[in-house]
């Protein structure tokens, strides 16, 4: 019989980042950042302000080319090659730092463009809302617990209901890999906790890199820590390891 | 899963819908004929000969102005070059129209229109052959504004330039037209154009049946159109393309190329435009290069905002209203018709940005809020 708890340097490995460097007018956003995360992992990246960790996120999604390094996703795709539709339908899915809901939509649709469908132009023109389709959003809507409020124009959500329908928008997509970018920024304590346990909730099936600020929050989710400072990797571990060590303590958290 | 409310007040094609546009299609196309055939011209209600092409014209005005509403109202590409591609399908309808002339024109000519041997031509240019085909023809006039759009729209929306930069450079685009349809040596008549048309399919063009016919046809085609446009409109593409007018990027990282989704409104619309020039042309018996002029495109763009943009039928209305004032002002009071247009334009903008049709349908967003409070409570 094969072991079932293989041993954490042999798992797969997901998204892979090389020697990554990204600079703008001089300014080296990412320097030589090199990070591996593992297929099936929740991983939480914190850092200062500047320290690269949007600017990462743009490399993983297409939207920032890389000057130099390499990124790789299972292995064999070349994300610093790809555009941010290609990279989005091989599985990769990302929640942005301030919540873009497409507000002249409802609730509704935009988990109905979110559904992992076609995304061709001419099947999208054709697609038909079946029943399977609607029980699909259904299910999403009350996972996000915003089940009444499908009809509602996006617009009209309360800042963490938008956090939650944009987090509902990648689960419905079903993507393999979801990158999240101050999933509770701006929330209130009691929106935290919940967005805590439905990340938690959603990172039993698929892999997650949180990016984020709040120290509360990370240690709630109590995941492998990376630090970045500068653009690259200053520590990594757990929270107690991190926020133990010297340097991090230094640039981030002391002072 | 029934009761689950999706919230969009989604184009329905039900019997409601469809009773409602054969309604309007059977009055259109049993009204004009009627009063102009079979009512004795003393009559009151009698429709005088020169109103029906005017009548078309509008209907074509109206077809011009859905294909900008598709892009602009759904996608949010403000074209300011629509013109250009009704202008294209017009030139196309009136190459067939005067290789029909024959040797009735001025110098007799069996195989060149008269500007030719005016201007010393020996010979057809080869972008003249098969014109003399109707079929050839129109399929010119679908394939020529399509493929400009697929070209331009590609390049454009491949380099992602938006708003009011994809604005400008349509402007840049039929003024670039216009400017070289007005040389003589393009081939095309330089700056009087094409006109002189005898017939069309053998049917004089002066006679009062052909110009029913040209016009119910224009009813026929306005009809497709919209049909076209709601389809496109109230499909998922629909709702990708309201989506990206909101938040591009967003739609990008969702996995949809928003490129091809607006390469393919934007040649669909300059399809359209094309088949709305072709049918102008035989109506109003001239085209020429004023047709490519930017200010014309400018004007649809105010028929569509008057008219309520986004709504496709504002586009009509905004199209034949406008029109129908521009006709009537030009000859009561032509010197304050700019005036006109330019005030109106402001005075949408203003106080009706939802057009004409937003002054009988409430807003969505009122109707919504209205419905959901209890619920948006609950949830807080």
């Amino acid at each position: 019989m094969i072991s079932s708890a293989s041993p954490r340097g042999a798992a797969d490995v997901l998204l892979y980042l090389n020697g990554v460097t990204v600079s703008f007018d001089g300014f080296k956003a990412l320097d030589d950042l090199s990070l591996v995360v593992e297929d099936g992992e929740l991983r939480t990246i914190i850092g200062p302000n500047g320290a690269g960790k949007t600017t990462m996120m743009d490399v993983i999604t297409g939207k920032t080319r890389p000057d130099s390094g390499e990124v790789f996703f299972r292995g064999n795709a070349d994300l610093s090659r790809l555009d941010e539709s290609e990279i989005a339908n091989l599985g990769i899915g990302r929640k942005f730092q301030r919540p873009t809901v497409f507000e002249n939509l409802t609730v509704f649709e935009n988990l109905e463009l979110a559904l992992a469908d076609d995304r061709g132009t001419w099947r999208t023109l054709f697609a038909r809302l079946t029943g399977d389709r609607r029980e699909r959003i259904a299910a999403t809507l009350s996972r996000i617990g915003l089940a009444e409020l499908g009809g509602l124009q996006a617009g009209a959500l309360s800042h963490g209901q938008k956090q939650w329908l944009e987090i509902g928008m990648l689960l419905i997509h079903d993507r393999s890999l979801l990158l999240l970018d101050e999933p509770v920024a701006g929330m209130t304590d009691r929106e935290t906790e919940a967005t805590a346990a439905l990340i938690l909730d959603l990172a039993r099936d698929r892999t997650i890199v949180v990016v984020e600020h709040d120290m509360a929050f990370v240690r709630s989710l109590g995941a492998r820590v990376t630090v970045l400072h500068e653009g690259s990797v200053l520590a990594e571990g757990s929270i107690d390891h991190v926020q133990n060590n010297a340097r991090v303590i230094e640039v981030y958290l002391g002072r | 899963m029934p009761g689950q409310p999706d919230g969009r007040s989604r184009p329905r094609w039900n019997a409601v819908f469809w009773t409602g546009f054969i309604l309007c299609g059977v009055v259109l196309g049993l009204a004009v004929p009627v009063l102009n055939r079979w009512v004795a011209p003393s009559s009151p209600f009698a429709l005088p000969d020169y109103l029906v092409p005017l009548l078309g014209k509008y209907l074509c005005y109206a077809m011009l102005a859905l294909s900008l509403d598709l892009i602009w109202g759904y996608a949010g590409i403000l074209s300011l070059g629509q013109g250009a591609f009704f202008a294209l399908g017009g030139y196309c309808m009136g190459m067939y129209l005067m290789r029909q002339i024959g040797t009735r024109g001025v110098y007799q000519n069996p195989v060149l229109p008269d500007f030719m041997v005016f201007l010393q031509y020996k010979q057809l240019p080869w972008f003249w052959w098969g014109f003399d085909h109707f079929a050839f023809a129109m399929a010119m006039v679908l394939l020529v504004p399509g493929l400009l759009a697929f070209v331009f729209g590609w390049l454009a929306f491949r380099s992602r330039v938006t708003g009011v930069y994809l604005s400008i450079i349509t402007q840049a685009m039929t003024y670039a037209l216009l400017l070289a349809f007005f040389r003589n040596d393009m081939g095309f008549g330089g700056n009087n154009g094409l006109t002189d048309f005898k017939d069309i399919l053998g049917w004089d063009l002066h006679r009062p049946e052909t110009r029913i016919g040209l016009y119910l046809a224009s009813v026929a085609a306005l009809g497709l159109t919209y049909l076209v446009c709601r389809l496109i409109a109230g499909s998922k593409l629909g709702r990708v393309l309201l989506a990206l007018r909101n938040a591009e990027s967003r739609v990008r990282f969702l996995g949809y190329s928003t490129v091809r989704a607006k390469l393919f409104v934007f040649t669909v619309a300059a399809l359209l435009a094309g088949v709305a020039g072709a049918l102008y042309v035989p109506q109003v018996g001239i085209i020429n290069p004023s047709e490519f002029s930017p200010g014309n495109s400018i004007e649809v763009a105010i028929w569509v905002s008057v008219g309520g943009r986004g709504t496709l039928l504002g586009a009509i209305l905004g199209a034949v209203l406008v029109n129908f004032a521009k006709t009537w002002l030009t000859g009561a009071a032509p010197e304050i018709w700019l005036f006109f247009l330019g005030g109106l334009f402001v005075l949408t903008t203003l106080a009706f940005p939802r057009g004409i049709i937003g002054l009988f349908r409430m807003p969505r967003w009122t109707r919504r809020a209205a419905s959901v409070p209890l619920a948006a409570e609950k949830q807080a």
